[in-house]
Formats: C-alpha cells, structure tokens, sequence
C-alpha cells in the first residue's frame, strides 16, 4: 500500500509543506520549514531511484510504481501516474536542486515566507511533471511550474524584473498555448483505432495515429515544450529571465524547469508522433545545432555574468534536443544524462554568481577581477565548475556529451554528419567563453580596492555548492550505473521510431 | 380600417417617428431630449401595433392591448429615468450627457 | 601485472589529499608528500620495466601486451569505454620516463618553489598532472586516452596559469587550453570515425594488422582518401596539438610562463610527448591503412616543424623561449621519424629511433630546463642580456648544461647522439629530403644551444645586484641524476625493447652517416663558439646580414600575431557580437515587438471604450439592422 502511493507522496509533501509555511511567522522558521520539506523529498527521491531499481528487477512495464484515478470522466481525464529510469533520475535531480536552493536562500529577507511558498508550489509543479502520465495532469503541472515564475521574478528579481517577468511569462505562456493545440490533437486523434479518446500517454503510444495528423502535430508540440527548453529562435525569455531573477529561483529554472522542455519532447512529441518525428527531425536539428554554436558565439561577448550562463544554457540545452532528435538508444541516453548533468552545473553557477552579486553588487565582469585571491573557495568551485561546463573528463558533461556525439555519429547521412561536427565544434568555442570569464574576472590582479575585504563564503552556502557538485563529479567518474539505469528504459520509445 | 390610405403608408410614418427616435437618442446632448426620443421610440412601436391590428387582423384586439402595455412600461420607464437624472444632477450639476463619460478607457 | 594500478593510483591520492586539506597541511609537508608519492611510483614504474622487459614480457620472442580493464561506460551494445591498464613495451617505456623526470621535478621543486604561497597547491597540481600522464600511456582504448588526455590538458592550464596574478601567465594557460582543445576537436572527430567505421574504440583490436578494423580500410571512402584515412589524419591533428607541430605550435612558447619546473615537466619531457606517444600507440593503423598515406602526412609535418622552430630558436633572447622551440624543433624528429618508419624489424628503425629520442630527450631537455631554472632563480631574469660569466658562481649549474647541450648536439657518446643518429639512419634510408632537412637541423640544434651556453655561462659577466649563488642541493642533485642519464642513457639496446612490431632487433651504428650528424653538429658548436664565446660584433653582423629573413624570424612568423588576429577580429568581433547584437535585437527584438505590437494595437481600439452612452447606443443599433438586414436576407432566399 505504501508502495503504491510512493510516486504521489512527491506531490503530497511540498503541499504539506506549503500549508505549513503559511503558518510561519518570520524568516527563520520559513527557511527551517522549507528546509525540511526539501530533504524529506531529497530522501524520497533517493529512495525512489532505490525501490525502483528493486521493482525493475520484478517487473517489467514500461512505467513502475503506477496509479490511477479518473478525474473528468466526460473526457477521460485521469491522475495517472507512474514513473520509469527517466523520471527516476530526474526527480533526483529535482530534489537536489530544491534543497541547494533553500541553502542557497538562507538569507531571503524580504518576504520570506511568500518566497518559499512559491518556490515550493513551482516544484511540486515540477515533481507533478515528471510523474504524470495522462496528457492532461501533465499539462496541468506544467502551468503550475510555470505560473509562479512570474511572482518569483517579478517580486523578489533584481534589474529590470517586471520586464522580464512578464517575458518570461508571456512567453511561455505563448508556448504553453501551442503545446495545449498540440496536445488536444493528440487527443482528439487517440482514437484512431477504434478506442476511446484517452488522454493516457501509454495507450496513446499504442494507436497507430494517422501519418499526416502526426506531421501536422509534431511541430506544433515539439515547438510548444522546446520553447521552455530553449530552442532558437525562442530563447530569448531565458538571458532577462535569468539577470533578473534571484539566485535560487534562476537555480530552479534553468536547473529544473528547462528540462521539462525535453523531457516532454522525449515523452510527449518523440513517443506518441515518431513518424511525425522522423519526417520533421531534419529542420529541427538544424536549429538545435545552430541554437548550440549560436548560444556559444553569444556567450563570448557578454559582460554580464547571468547572460553569459543563460546562453551557455541555450547552447547545453540545444544539444540536448539535437540529441533527441537523432532518434537512436546512445544520444537518448546522451541527452538525459546531459539534462541532468547541465542541470546541476547551471545551478551550480547560477548559486556562485548570486554569492558573487552578493558581495561585490554588480555582475559585470569587466568590473571584476583577482577574485581568486579574495574569495578562494568560491572562485575555487567557479573554475572547476566552468571546466565541467566545457565538458572535461572525470564531470558529468563529458559522460552525457560523448554519448551525445557517439550516438549523433550512428547516423550516416552527410546531414546528420554535417550537423553533428557543427555541434561537436561547439567544444572550443565554449572553452573560449568559460576562459575569458574565469580569467578576467577570477586570475589576474585584483581590480577594486574594496574587494580586498569580501566576505569568506558561509556554511549555508557551502553546503549548497557541495550538495551540487557532489552529483557532477560522481557521475563523471563512475556513469556506469545511471546511464544503464536510464538506457534500460529507452527500449519502448525505440519501438516507435523503428 | 381607415378607407383610402394603405398600411404601407402609415407604416412608413411610424417607421419615420422610429429613426427620429433613433437619430434624437443618438445625437442629443440633453438627457431630457434623450428621453424624450426615447418616448418617441416607443410610441412609433405603439402605433404600429394598433396599426397592424387593425389592418391585418380585424376581429381581434392583441394589438390594442399590447399597447397599453407599451404605453404603461414607457411611463414607468421614463419615471425611473427621470429619477436617475435627477440624482445625476444632484452629483454634477448638468444633464448634458457629455459630462457622464467617466467609464471610460 | 595488476599492482600497475597503483602506479597511477599514489599520485592522485597525493592530488586529493593535498587538495582537501589544502589549508591544514604546511607546505613542507606537502612537498615531502609530493616527493614521496612519486618516488613511490617511480620504483614501482621500474620494478614494472624491470619484470616487462626481463622477465615475463617476451613470449616466444614477441612482446606481449597485457590488459586489465573494466566497463566505464556503455554508448550501445558494442561500442563501449573500458577504464583500464595495457603494459606493452611503449607504455612500459613511457612509465620510466614519467616517473623519472616527474620525480626529479618534484625534487627539484621543493628548493625552486620554496616560500611561495601557494606551495601546496603547486605539488597538488603536479601530481594531478603525474596521475593523468599515467593514465594517459596506460590507455587501453582511444577513449580512455582521449579522457586522459583532457585531463593531462587542465593540468597544463593549472600549472601555466600558476601566478594567476600575471596577466601574461593567465593569457598563456588560455591559449594553451585552447589552442589544445581546438587539435581535441579533431582528435575528437577522429576518435567518432574511428567508433563507427571500425565498431570499436579498443587499442588491441584496432592495431591488429590483420584485423578486420585495418583490413576495412579501403570499404568506405570521402573524397578520394579512405575514410579511416580521415580519421587519422585527425587524431594526428590532436597529436599536433598537444605536441606543437606547425601550426597548432603557439601555445608552447607562451606556456613557459609557467614555473621552470612545469615548463621541465609539462613541456619538455613529458606532455608534448603526448602527440607523438598517440601515433605511436597507433602506429600499426597509420602504417597499414591506405598504404601509410596518413604516415606522409606526419613524417613532413614533423620536418618542417623541425626545421621552422629551430630557425627561430636561433634569434630568441630568453632562454625558456629558446628552449621551448627547442623542444618544439626535437618533437618534431619524433615525428618525422615515425613518419619514414616501417614496420617489421630493421623497417621499423624509425618508430625505434623516434622512442628512442623520445626517451634521451626527456633527460637532457628536462635537465636544460632545470638548469635554466637554476640560472632564472639565481638571478631573477630569463634574458641573455641580463647574463653572463656564470660559469664561475654556479659551477654545477655549468657543467650539468654543458652535458645537456653536448647531448642535444649530439656528441658522442652522450645519449642524444645515439638516437638522432637513429633518426637520422631512418630518414636516409626512407626519404632523402627530409634525411637534408634533419642533417641541417641538426647543425642548428647545436648552434643554438650553445648560443646560450655561452651566453649565459661564458662572455662578458652580466650586472648583477647580488651576487649569484649556486642553487640549494635539492635543485643541483636532480641535475645531476639527470645530467647522470644523458650521459649513459643512450648506451642502452634500446632496440632490443622497443621497436613497431613488438619483436627486438639488432641495430648498428652507420658509421659514415653517424660521422657526418657528428661533424655537423661540431660546425654548429663550432660557430656558436666563434659568436657567442666572448663578446664580439660577429653575431649581429651575420644577423643583420639575413635582415628581414631575421626579423621574421625574430618575431616568430608573426604567427601569434596572426592568430590573435582570427581570434579576436573575427571570432570575437565579427562573429560573437554579431551573434550578440543578432540575438539582442533581432530574435528578441522580435518577441519584444510581438508585445509592443499588441500594446499598439490595443491602443488603437481602446477608443471603442468611449464612456458616452450614445456611442454604445449607437454601436448597438446598428448591430442590430445589420443583422436584421443578414436574417431578411437569408429569410427570402
């Protein structure tokens, strides 16, 4: 019985959470609250990726630990969820991510209790993502991710932050729109086989969808979920979005909910259109590849910290959908590994450049310098952070990269050739950007006489940086067993695209 | 019946009181006139049905009764209208109609 | 032949506990730490030597190579990275020169870098570097070297960008990172080729020659060249990278901003060997696949690094610099001789002769660098100019260089004369053009080296503020080990241990050849002693002699500048910002003005919400005749 509501508990334990930050009176008992709720879901998640890989042995269903509630009847709209390797990993993801940002926002001063109540509501938006497989709950949960970006960024942001807010916002609702279109084709078109209209992803995958109302919808849904995941041209709500929104908030986003974007083209567009997918792969890659270099060529010239991180996402996140649109088991796997690896780095970033802001007030890295003298640690984790961002051996963006590459590479047409040594080229010009900023503004004389005195980095903001590059590093060094986890579960999406 | 004029032409009169109606309550700028043009409105309504009545159904009288309905509800109307005005003018001194165009963009 | 492991194994140990309890530890210990992991290492690579070489290696006169690996990682159902140890005569051999001069670095190090701040994280560094080195000649599959080989690359940036304060060193490490990760790119592309033409990435299968991953070589083809060819060619192009062959070169003399001992280290002895040790572990693939076109390739490419980084050796005023194009102009004999080697016995005298090289190399281009530590430490300046007459206050110092110098001039019976001999034997008997262009260098190798042996030990004494000491034991003793090695390291039958196809045989000295390199290389002393030996007008006449041809080479080719060029005109400027500004504002100029468009247009139609009832009124009426005109419409019809 415990084991049959472990995947709703994911859901049921921010809430609780929520409803007790109400309760709280000031910033302390806020941030003692948050913290809880954070790791008890961090355990949960850990013991999730455990009982799974049990339940695997036993049981082979393309999703585990299922359960299913009607919910509108009329229009066969259930609460279904269920989870496979994919889902593991990346509520794992989730998990740490969240709690590194309660860390991180240990000092929220104004309005605390507001903050991390809608911090805790994006993330059950986001846990309700990963876990739903009913169309419909899915897409419920992506409005609830998204919504509250809007408050966070507009409330607790920094620079211009209705402005970007409201970009943000408006953008992603925009995509949300197509993704709703897109979605309700799928399901008016899920009876194609004589059934009923369902909105389940599972029997979804079974119907043989009609060829042309595939390539008619594919774009549609692919563009809807690929905005949030930064596909160019529509990732410009990501550099505003980012500068101006606080630490935590930017740790989330570009941690975690870029990642719905994938995710949902892998489990939504990929699984249920696969000849959609196969007719439309080749626009797409051209503009995730170029999205990739482009993202790169982008970062170099930035001054600000945040914009430099945000296209450094825009280029990750490309490879991420180039990945997927290679429609083999090798870049698949390459693509969630490099989910859950970027998604971590950028935290990791996104949390030393708010410590950085915080100390020295401005994000300029013109402005900055010798700053490895004056804060070693942070700076310390800075470099090692950027070389795992540019995909060197022994951190997760290598292991999820390379397979990226290998699995591009099984392709054999000049197109896809052609397109993958673009992307593979993007390896230099991301040492580039990574070196400028780590040796203007980390090596070299220290530049302002005040930052003789900056203050050392605290615990909170220790354990934040630890509880992230932990992750990277083991993954880098010992991928074997989460990319076999992930690899096990690719088999059914393969069926479809064969 | 009235021997030697035509509904049509007294359907065309009452027509001609109706769009008076209608152009009064669109360009006047007093509230009393607005009125007034209302009260137009309804009489031309009025007309035509004793006029229809009589012309096209003789032997009954639906049409006649109506219109002492009409004529009732327009007293009524114009009571509660007036009242309005009067309380407007309490608030902004005028009944020009101009001057009522706060609920706006 | 598993205790391997523990090879690489000590100095990352060193690397993590040096670099977790940075702040506790005091830099004296961490030096001993340092000193002793590596020493551990070094008897453990000897006893290894000692048991592959003596003992258990041959079977049936074959070396063999023995592998111990793991899974790291699977991609699909066959192509897969191992982690893993490969023992074979070239790794073996790579073992001994790792430990040997990492060894005599760290020793070296505890008196060069003593009192500087960041003690501890130097010896940290180091030992990162040692680790990934090991790692890197025990690759087992083009991957694992290929991780290593990043690995061995962040070391470098680590080390050159030491005193991070410098603006110079931080540029350095940047473009030495770079420069390398560009030639990674190539490496890269080739190591994907390879995978997916051959189905694997493993070292033994590939070099099987009759193998099927050889074999199929002439199956798939682009653009005229096998397509196994292609990937060749761009793994050599990594190679060239890491090994600053022509033109991916102008990171090395950059990188001596670094100290001495990392530039003895990294950049002398052991990194930039990387290159030539990959073609080498390849070398089965580069001779057997389209008729070793990718070999040519190589072999020419070495040549004219060669004879380009000499040329310019000869100008250059600090003596790191002429040093590093030393090394450049050495690595590039390494390269050539693999080049115009063979394969089976006395043919593979080139791959032989290039180990070889590789192996008295290290010894005497590490012991020049540790002299010319020495030298910088005694009288804090790197330029000839600032030096002079130190033959009588570093008397050490002297004669360790002088021994370095005579043995990459290659005066017998020092170790360099017995391996460039060899190269140059190879080179005769394969290529007779690239055989001239080896001899000249060989005549400007010993020109230019003892150009600044004379310099700075000879001639007129420099001003000096204090005056200058010989260094501490702990910095003469490694000279002396080493200077020790290039005396009888060339002694050794090295063609018994290493050679391509992994059976020994016998080489002899070609005596008419070996007289001419010798010969050639004494015009070159002797004229360096006419220049150089006491002060005189002789060297700037000649130099001004050659005028522009001087100037250029001078200023290296102006290659640096022209890179810097690309870099910074065209990939920063041209292209970054004009992605930037393309990004600013047109794709979000776009979205933007979807919303300013939407606030404009509503603007217009605001005006609908009058406020005057008559409007409304209006608007309602002939609402209602237009429909009752559609309804009477449709009503007759």
């Amino acid at each position: 019985m415990i084991n049959m509501d472990i995947l709703s508990l994911f859901i049921v334990v921010p809430a609780l959470t929520v409803l007790v930050l109400i309760f709280t009176k000031n910033l302390k008992q806020a941030r003692i609250v948050a913290l809880a709720g954070s790791l008890v879901q961090l355990g949960m998640a850990i013991n999730l990726i455990f009982s799974y890989i049990k339940e695997r042995a036993m049981n082979d269903a393309i999703m585990v630990f299922t359960k299913d509630v009607v919910w509108f009847k009329n229009f066969n709209i259930h609460y279904n969820i269920g989870v496979d390797g994919i889902s593991v990993a990346l509520l794992l993801l989730t998990a740490i991510i969240v709690l590194a940002g309660v860390f991180i926002s240990w000092k929220m001063e104004d309005l605390p209790k507001e903050f991390f109540i809608s911090l805790i509501v994006l993330s059950i938006g986001v846990y309700g993502f990963f876990i739903s497989i009913d169309l419909f709950t899915m897409f419920v949960f992506f409005e609830i991710a998204v919504i509250p970006m809007y408050l966070l960024i507009g409330i607790w942001g920094t620079g211009p932050r209705e402005f970007s807010a409201m970009k943000l916002t408006l953008m992603l609702m925009g995509a949300s729109a197509i993704l709703l279109v897109g979605i309700l084709g799928i399901y008016f078109n899920s009876n194609a086989d004589g059934g009923a209209l369902t909105f389940n992803i599972l029997e979804i995958a079974k119907v043989n969808i009609p060829s042309d109302v595939q390539k008619l919808f594919f774009p549609i849904t692919f563009i809807g979920f690929a905005v949030i995941g930064a596909l160019f041209p529509f990732h410009t709500w990501s550099p505003d979005g980012h500068a101006s929104a606080p630490t935590a908030v930017s740790m989330l986003h570009a941690g975690v909910l870029m990642k719905l974007g994938g995710y949902g083209v892998f489990r939504v567009a990929i699984f249920l259109l696969p000849e959609g997918a196969l007719h439309w792969s080749w626009f797409f890659i051209i503009l995730s590849a170029f999205g990739v270099i482009y993202g790169a060529f982008a970062a170099i010239k930035q001054t600000d910290l945040k914009y430099i991180n945000a296209y450094s996402s825009v280029s990750h996140l490309g490879l991420v959908l180039f990945a997927l649109l290679m429609l083999n088991k090798t870049a698949w796997n390459g693509a969630i590994l490099q989910s859950l690896s970027h998604g971590l780095m950028t935290a990791l970033f996104f949390a030393l450049i708010g410590m950085i802001y915080g100390r020295t007030h401005t994000r300029d890295v013109t402005k900055l310098g010798g700053l490895l003298k004056v804060i070693p640690f942070i700076s310390a984790v800075y470099v090692i952070a950027g070389l795992a961002s540019l995909g060197l051996p022994g951190f997760s963006g290598f292991v999820a990269e390379m397979n990226i590459f290998v699995g591009a590479f099984q392709n054999d047409d000049i197109f896809y050739r052609v397109a993958t040594i673009l992307a593979v080229s993007a390896i230099v010009v991301t040492a580039v950007y990574i070196l400028r900023v780590v040796g203007i503004m980390l090596m070299g004389p220290v530049k302002n006489e005040a930052y003789l005195t900056l203050e050392k980095v605290r615990w909170y903001e220790k354990i934040g940086i630890v509880l992230l590059l932990l992750p990277i590093i083991s993954i880098g060094v010992a991928p074997l067993w989460l990319s076999e986890l992930i690899l096990k579960s690719l088999d059914p999406f393969l069926r479809g695209v064969l | 019946m009235i021997t030697g004029i035509s509904i049509y032409e007294i359907l065309t009169v009452t027509s001609i009181l109706f769009f008076i109606g209608v152009y009064g309550f669109i360009t006047r700028t007093n509230l009393i006139s607005i009125l007034i043009s209302v009260e137009l409105i309804l009489n031309a309504a009025v007309v035509n049905f004793v006029i229809i009545n009589k012309y096209l159904f003789p032997e009954v009288l639906q049409g006649v009764y109506f219109s002492i309905f009409i004529i009732a509800v327009a007293a009524a109307e114009t009571a509660l209208a007036v009242s309005i005005i009067i309380n407007l003018y309490r608030q902004i001194s005028s009944v020009e109609v101009k001057d009522i165009e706060t609920m706006k963009y | 032949m598993n205790y391997i492991i523990l090879i690489p194994i000590v100095p990352l140990a060193v690397f993590l506990i040096l670099g977790l309890f940075y702040k506790k530890i005091k830099p004296a210990i961490s030096g001993y730490t340092g000193v002793m992991g590596l020493f551990i290492s070094t008897c453990l690579a000897f006893y290894t030597a000692y048991n592959y070489f003596f003992v258990i290696g041959k079977t049936e006169g074959v070396y063999q190579t023995f592998v111990a690996k793991t899974v790291w990682m699977n991609f699909t159902d066959s192509l897969r990275i191992d982690m893993g140890i490969l023992a074979d005569p070239i790794s073996v051999m790579m073992l001994i020169v790792v430990s040997v001069i990492s060894l005599m670095v760290h020793i070296y190090s505890r008196g060069y870098m003593k009192g500087d701040p960041g003690y501890t994280k130097y010896f940290a560094f180091l030992s990162l570097f040692t680790f990934s080195m090991y790692g890197l000649v025990l690759a087992t599959n083009l991957f694992q070297i290929y991780i290593f080989w990043e690995l061995v690359g962040v070391s470098s940036y680590l080390l050159i960008g030491y005193y991070y304060t410098k603006e110079s060193a931080v540029a350095a490490a940047k473009k030495a990172f770079i420069v390398t990760r560009f030639a990674d790119l190539g490496f890269l592309i080739g190591i994907l080729l390879i995978g997916y033409y051959t189905g694997t990435y493993d070292f033994e299968i590939l070099n099987n020659p009759e193998g099927a991953a050889i074999l199929s070589w002439a199956s798939t083809s682009f653009m005229g060249l096998s397509i196994l060819t292609w990937a060749l060619l761009l793994i050599f192009i990594g190679g060239a990278g890491k090994s600053a062959m022509f033109p991916l070169h102008i990171w090395l003399p950059d990188a001596m901003e670094g100290p001495t001992p990392v530039s003895a280290l990294i950049h002398a002895a052991t990194m930039v060997v990387a290159g030539v040790y990959l073609v080498a572990r390849l070398f089965p693939m580069y001779y057997f696949v389209e008729d070793g076109f990718a070999l040519n390739i190589v072999a020419f490419v070495g040549g004219f690094t060669a004879l380009f980084a000499a040329v310019i050796a000869i100008t250059q005023t600090d003596i790191k610099r002429v040093l590093a194009f030393s090394t450049m102009s050495q690595l590039g004999y390494m390269m050539l001789a693999l080049g115009v080697s063979g394969y089976e016995g006395h043919e593979g005298l080139g791959y032989m002769a290039s180990m070889f090289h590789l192996f008295t190399h290290a010894m005497f281009k590490a012991l020049l660098f540790l002299c010319a530590g020495s030298v910088i430490h005694a009288i804090h300046s790197n330029f000839l100019k600032d030096m002079g007459g130190l033959r009588k206050y570093m008397p050490i110092t002297n004669i360790t260089f002088l021994i370095a110098a005579l043995a990459i001039a290659g005066v017998p019976p020092l170790a360099g004369f017995w391996s460039k001999d060899e190269i140059l034997v190879a080179a005769f008997e394969h290529n007779k053009f690239l055989y001239v262009i080896g001899l000249f260098v060989a005549g400007l190798t010993a020109f230019y080296i003892f150009r600044i042996y004379f310099g700075i030990f000879w001639g007129k004494e420099g001003s000096y503020k204090h005056k200058p000491h010989e260094s501490p034991w702990s910095m003469t003793a490694p000279l002396l080990i080493l200077a020790f090695l290039s005396i009888v390291g060339g002694l050794i039958p090295f063609s018994r241990f290493i050679s391509a196809d992994k059976i020994g045989f016998e080489t002899h000295t070609n005596y008419p050849l070996a007289a001419i390199a010798v010969f050639v290389g004494l015009i070159g002393i002797g004229l360096s002693w006419m220049f150089y030996k006491k002060e005189n007008e002789l060297a700037n006449r000649f130099s001004l002699g050659f005028g522009t041809f001087y100037t250029w080479a001078y200023n290296k080719f102006y290659f640096d500048e022209l890179y810097l060029f690309v870099a910074k005109k065209i990939m920063f400027n041209g292209i970054a910002r004009s992605a930037a500004r393309f990004d600013k504002k047109y794709v979000d100029g776009t979205m933007v003005g979807i919303g300013n468009q939407t606030v404009k247009t509503s603007e217009k139609i605001k005006g609908m919400q009058s406020g005057k009832v008559q409007d409304y009124a209006f608007a309602f009426i002939a609402g209602a005749v237009i429909l009752a005109i559609i309804c009477i419409y449709i009503w007759t019809n």
